[in-house]
């Protein structure tokens, strides 16, 4: 196909360095502002066909800009967009579509409750006497999907499968109406590691065929596993095209900061200091049909970090602990006193704090101000009565916001205008601002940027230095192996095992998770 | 509290308020004129106050329960009810103060109904709601008979057509009811849960707010309204008309909410705003009556201002508007 | 017959009817609902009149629905009464279960309401003439306020419902060719008191006060009650400074009328069921085939007549 062989013979980026026409889709000089604000600023973007292109960037680079110029979301203040070399201007994602441009986006943008096959191909079913010809749908349906790898029936209702599975059929329905390009965006993000496994064979595969692929991620091995070049905006500007074997990590790293930043890998950073002050005793504790009952004590100033796969039971024993699904055996006490924990409020008293994993679903008040978001769990824990005046919420939320590095042009703006990562520190925020004596994260860096996640990171080591017990659940070994002093390993809704010392390296946990854990795979898959 | 106060003066729906009342003035010129007249003032504009106060007071009531994510339905036939056990306790011979209590507290109940099947049973509010709306007007059937319930107990009517200040009853009691509810959501926390329940009711309850027993109490006071805007109506009458009060108020009612810039999803609300809302409903209502439009127009007069007002306040518009005032600002 | 004094007038009729003829007869009686309280009170009336003539009634109560008095019909049907009476919720839609009334050989009576339907599938209609109504109601304005000018205002029933349609049109016929009486202003009141009232604050303002308004002629008694306090509430003396007159005939008015405020009523009999039933036993004796279209009487009441005791005489029946 002449276009891989276009991509093997692109020796660097830019445009200059290539024959205009080699490009599918092509950005020059694209600029837009919102207000005062420059969100992009003379940004050049050429995809060839046949190629994964990695977009990078921390918060507010002007990533999700320029992708949505690119699907006629936005249209530019200044520069042009070309397909196939020829200058267009894209009115909407629909117009977009009928350039060949498709896009799949974190949250599967499909009806739940219909078919897989009605999803494959709303708007342009076939039709037979000007009815719909389900039949002919799932024929046509069973084979688009087959060539995915997706064995499912075109029958079924879409929201009954995984997340991985909606993703492969949004994927499978952009590719059959587009056809030219493919935007990603963040796709991997709800995902478990066999999840991407599957997702990535599905996207070489197009790349093969000679699709030309956009591809946005957080996560930096992804990038490097899949992706050919990179683009790296920072700050609304181009900081650099190159091709990806000729970079390294550090290097990758450093042009999206702009500086070298204090935790990579596994390098283990924790300060083992072991505690003896006992906070929180759980004996036997568990729910039916959540977790089977577990012991596990917790000492002041010290990270439990909890490693498991989707599905084991990580998320339960948090919402246990917490008090959202009380437990129905065992007993809990805090400083040698029992305590109940039959609900959140109550948990929230004794000084607990939760940041769960759905920071959109559970998490955030998406249209409240960040200073509400800020101060809305210290409100509760205060009541109805003692209300915080304007005043004093506006000092907590400027105080825990600094102190989180919460970057928001006002406090009064709604929260759902920050980016993920500023708004998992909102909600580290509004816990902080209670004076929890037992913090719970639950994934406190999945789908956020490189910046916001070594700030996350920093800020659970100066907790745990202050005295504050905190949980962390995470499903990014290197990072549990970096700041817990204690690992427990769940497996199929078990606490299988506690890990200390010696033992708190990524070979023993990736073997404590492993071992039996096939049935948990094909749950988590499928 | 200031900067609020002074943001929510000029905004749509006072201008839309002012708007209607000056149409108003163009097609009768005496609509702003106001006489003292028996100790009580008298004119157009008093009756725009007048009869838009039992909807403002289920308004006052509708906007916590839309700010929450919900809606009641049954507010018309709490208010039949309502007036229904009013009439009916002081035709049977008790005091005005038991009957107004036990229509209160048939109100507080009807509330309290509601608040559990939205909160503890998880009934969807519409669903949960619709089943007091259509037995509510049943029940009101039966305790009247089916007829109206002619009363003159003279506490009643005053309630009703009675006057304070030179102001009529229902206006003032309106009024009083708008300034304790907004002081008693915005002076304490409750403003704020309601807004962050209405937003995201999972992520308010893993914050600690007790978002079922206040799901409980915001019912509660929709029907406490509710119950107060039926004695009003059973008092302007001098009767409880169980067909007839209240009918299709509660769309009013939500339609003062959303004019007063509640959203149907939940979160943000203003009480102050809402009241204006019913206003501005009322204005048009008595703007037909003294412009002589033929009555067959009426409907559609009304909806195309609502239409009209509705679509400045759409977020289209806000962002068509925006572009001319100080622009833009969005997330990159 | 004298439908005013309907309980005496029952008391006779069936002491004149044969009782032998009809105490045997069992009627099944499908009402619409209670909606408003003149159905109630035709309910009640005509539930009287049945126990004055000893017939059996029995009744069912259809709560606005179509399809519960379609139902009750067949159960009608297949209890084998002697006859049916239908106050129809809607005009359409009787044919299939009219015309197995027709082949059991059973009776139907339509009380109040018509429907649209061949004519051979009931036996007769009892019902009012709405055009007449409101042409009593307009006739009682001419002679009342003579050649002196007279402008009114009208609160219409429900927009576009049939009622309104006719008592309006009576009206007008009624005071054409006498331009001296003009309708200056007309908007409806809903059929209900309160709306009543608000649109009668709505006319006393945009009419200087109510000074320009000589009679206010409402659709029915209840708007009129609520425009009457609207009068009171503007500081003139219903009755006196302007005109009420109205339709219907409820127990309310009649109070409004002893206290000087309310000046004419048209009486919408409740008592459908009197007639039907006298035509039924006439058929049943021998074969009288009524008249397709029963009319009840249109009596107009002013404080002339007794208003006191046509109080008293009607507030027991649910109104």
């Amino acid at each position: 196909m002449r276009a891989s062989g276009a991509a093997m013979s692109i020796g660097k980026l830019g445009r200059s360095a290539v024959g205009e026409s080699a490009f599918r889709m092509e950005a020059r000089g694209v600029s837009k502002v919102f207000g005062a604000h420059r969100a992009l600023d003379h940004v050049d973007f050429g995809l060839l066909p046949g190629e994964v292109h990695a977009l990078l960037g921390e918060n507010g680079a002007g990533k999700s800009t320029l992708i949505k110029i690119l699907t006629g979301a936005y249209q530019p203040d200044g520069g042009e967009i070309l397909v196939d070399g020829a200058p267009v201007v894209l009115n909407s994602p629909l117009h977009a579509q009928t350039f060949g441009i498709g896009t799949v986006y974190q949250e599967v943008n499909l009806l739940p409750n219909r078919s897989v096959a009605e999803n494959l191909f709303l708007g342009h079913q076939p039709t037979r006497f000007g009815l719909v010809d389900r039949r002919r749908m799932e024929r046509e349906s069973r084979g688009l999907l087959a060539r995915y790898g997706l064995d499912i029936d075109p029958g079924s209702e879409l929201g009954l499968h995984s997340v991985a599975v909606q993703q492969i059929v949004a994927i499978a329905r952009a590719v059959q109406l587009s056809g030219k390009v493919l935007i990603l965006d963040e796709p991997t993000a709800s995902l478990d590691r066999d999840e991407v496994r599957r997702l990535f064979e599905v996207i070489a595969n197009l790349k093969r065929e000679g699709l030309a692929i956009v591809f946005i991620t957080h996560f930096l091995d992804q990038v490097f596993a899949l992706a050919d070049r990179v683009t790296i905006l920072r700050n609304g500007k181009l900081v650099d095209t190159c091709r990806l074997d000729a970079l390294t990590r550090t290097e990758l790293v450093r042009k999206m900061l702009g500086k070298d930043i204090s935790f990579s890998g596994s390098t283990s950073l924790k300060t083992e200091r072991p505690t003896t002050e006992v906070l929180l005793n759980f004996e036997n504790f568990g729910r039916r049909r959540s977790v089977r009952p577990f012991n596990l004590t917790v000492h002041k100033g010290e990270v439990i970090g909890v490693a498991g796969l989707l599905g084991s039971g990580r998320t339960e024993m948090a919402r246990i602990m917490f008090g959202i699904d009380p437990a129905d055996e065992g007993r809990a006490t805090m400083k040698g006193a029992p305590v109940g924990l039959r609900s959140a409020t109550e948990a929230i008293a004794l000084g607990f704090g939760f940041c769960p994993e759905d920071r959109k679903a559970d998490g955030i008040l998406g249209e409240l101000s960040v200073r509400e978001n800020i101060v809305i769990a210290l409100q509760g824990k205060l009541g109805w009565f003692r209300a915080l005046n304007r005043d004093e919420q506006l000092d907590l939320a400027g105080q825990f916001g600094e102190a989180m590095d919460i970057r928001a042009a006002s406090l009064d703006m709604p929260v759902k205008l920050l980016s993920g990562g500023n708004q998992q520190k909102v909600i580290l925020a509004r816990w902080l601002a209670t004076d929890p004596a037992f913090l719970i994260l639950d994934e406190p860096t999945r789908g956020i940027d490189v910046g916001a996640h070594a700030e996350i990171v920093r800020t659970i080591n100066r907790l745990r230095d202050d005295g504050m017990a905190l949980l962390v659940i995470s499903s990014e070994i290197d990072e549990v192996v970096a700041y817990s002093s204690r690992v427990v390993v769940m497996r199929d809704r078990e606490m299988v095992a506690e890990l200390r010392g010696e033992d708190i390296n990524p070979g023993v946990i990736v073997q404590a998770i492993a071992t039996h854990g096939e049935t948990a795979h094909h749950e988590a898959a499928t | 509290m200031n900067r609020m106060a002074l943001r929510n003066v000029v905004n749509t729906q006072t201008v839309a308020l002012v708007g209607v009342l000056l149409l108003n003035w163009v097609l009768f010129p005496g609509f702003f004129r106001i006489e003292w007249q028996d100790g009580r003032l008298f004119g157009s504009l008093i009756d725009v106050l007048n009869r838009g106060a039992p909807v403002a007071i289920l308004a006052i009531g509708m906007t916590p329960v839309i700010a929450t994510k919900g809606v009641d339905l049954s507010v018309g036939a709490v208010m039949a009810m309502a007036g229904a056990v009013a009439a009916s306790l002081v035709v049977a011979g008790y005091p005005a103060w038991i009957a107004v209590s036990g229509a209160l507290a048939l109100g507080l109940a009807c509330g309290i109904w509601n608040g559990i099947l939205v909160a503890l049973l998880d009934i969807q509010p519409i669903i949960a709601t619709l089943v007091l709306m259509v037995a509510g007007r049943g029940i009101a059937q039966l305790v009247t008979e089916g007829s109206i319930v002619t009363f003159s107990d003279p506490t009643l009517v005053f309630i009703g057509t009675g006057s304070f200040l030179g102001f009529p009853m229902p206006v003032v009691i309106a009024f009083a009811l708008m300034v304790l509810v907004t002081l008693a959501v915005r002076k304490t926390a409750i403003g704020l849960f309601i807004e962050a329940v209405g937003v995201n009711r999972s992520a308010a309850t893993l914050a600690g707010i007790r978002s079922r027993l206040l799901l409980i109490v915001v019912y509660s006071i929709s029907g406490l309204c509710a119950a107060t805007a039926g004695i009003i109506v059973a008092g302007d009458i001098r009767g409880a008309d169980a067909n007839n009060a209240g009918l299709w108020l509660e769309l009013d009612a939500i339609l003062a909410a959303v004019i007063g810039g509640a959203s149907l999803l939940g979160g943000r609300f203003s009480i102050p705003m809402s009241v204006v809302g019913a206003l501005i409903i009322q204005a048009m209502n008595t703007g037909i009556l003294v412009s002589g439009f033929p009555p067959e127009f009426n409907l559609v007069v009304k909806a195309g201002m609502i239409t009209l007002i509705l679509m400045i306040q759409s977020p289209l518009a806000g962002h068509i508007l925006g572009w001319f005032g100080r622009g833009k600002r969005g997330a990159a | 017959m004298h439908f005013n004094k309907f309980v005496l007038a029952a008391g006779i009729a069936a002491a004149l009817s044969s009782s032998a003829m009809a105490a045997d007869m069992t009627v099944g009686f499908s009402q619409i609902g209670s909606e408003s309280g003149w159905r109630a009170a035709e309910t009640s009336v005509t539930k009287q009149q049945a126990e004055t003539r000893g017939i059996n009634l029995k009744f069912a109560d259809a709560q606005q629905k179509q399809e519960n008095q379609i139902k009750a019909i067949r159960g009608f049907i297949a209890q084998g009464v002697d006859a049916i009476l239908v106050a129809p919720v809607v005009a359409t839609g009787w044919d299939d279960v009219l015309t197995e009334a027709k082949d059991a050989k059973i009776p139907v009576v339509l009380l109040d309401r018509g429907i649209d339907g061949p004519e051979d599938l009931y036996l007769t209609s009892v019902a009012s003439d709405q055009v007449k109504e409101g042409a009593v109601a307009g006739g009682w304005l001419v002679e009342t306020v003579k050649d002196k000018p007279c402008k009114v205002v009208e609160l219409q029933g429900t927009v576009g419902s049939t009622p309104a349609i006719n008592r309006k049109k009576g009206f007008e016929q009624a005071i054409a060719g006498h331009s001296n009486i003009t309708i200056i202003r007309s908007q409806t009141g809903d059929f209900t008191r309160s709306k009543g009232k608000e649109v009668m604050e709505g006319f006393l303002k945009a009419e200087n006060g109510g000074k320009d308004i000589c009679a206010v002629y409402a659709h029915n008694d209840d708007m009129a009650v609520g425009a009457i306090q609207a009068i009171k509430d503007a500081g003139l003396k219903p009755g006196k400074d302007i005109l009420v007159v109205s339709i219907d005939g409820v127990p309310d008015i009649f109070a409004a009328m002893v206290a000087g405020e309310a000046n004419a009523t048209v009486e919408l009999t409740p008592n459908m069921a009197g007639p039907a039933f006298d035509a039924l036993a006439a058929f049943k004796k021998d074969g009288t085939v009524p008249p397709k279209f029963i009319i009840t009487e249109s009596k107009l009441y002013t404080p002339a007549d007794d208003p006191k005791g046509e109080y008293e005489r009607r507030k027991g029946l649910g109104y």
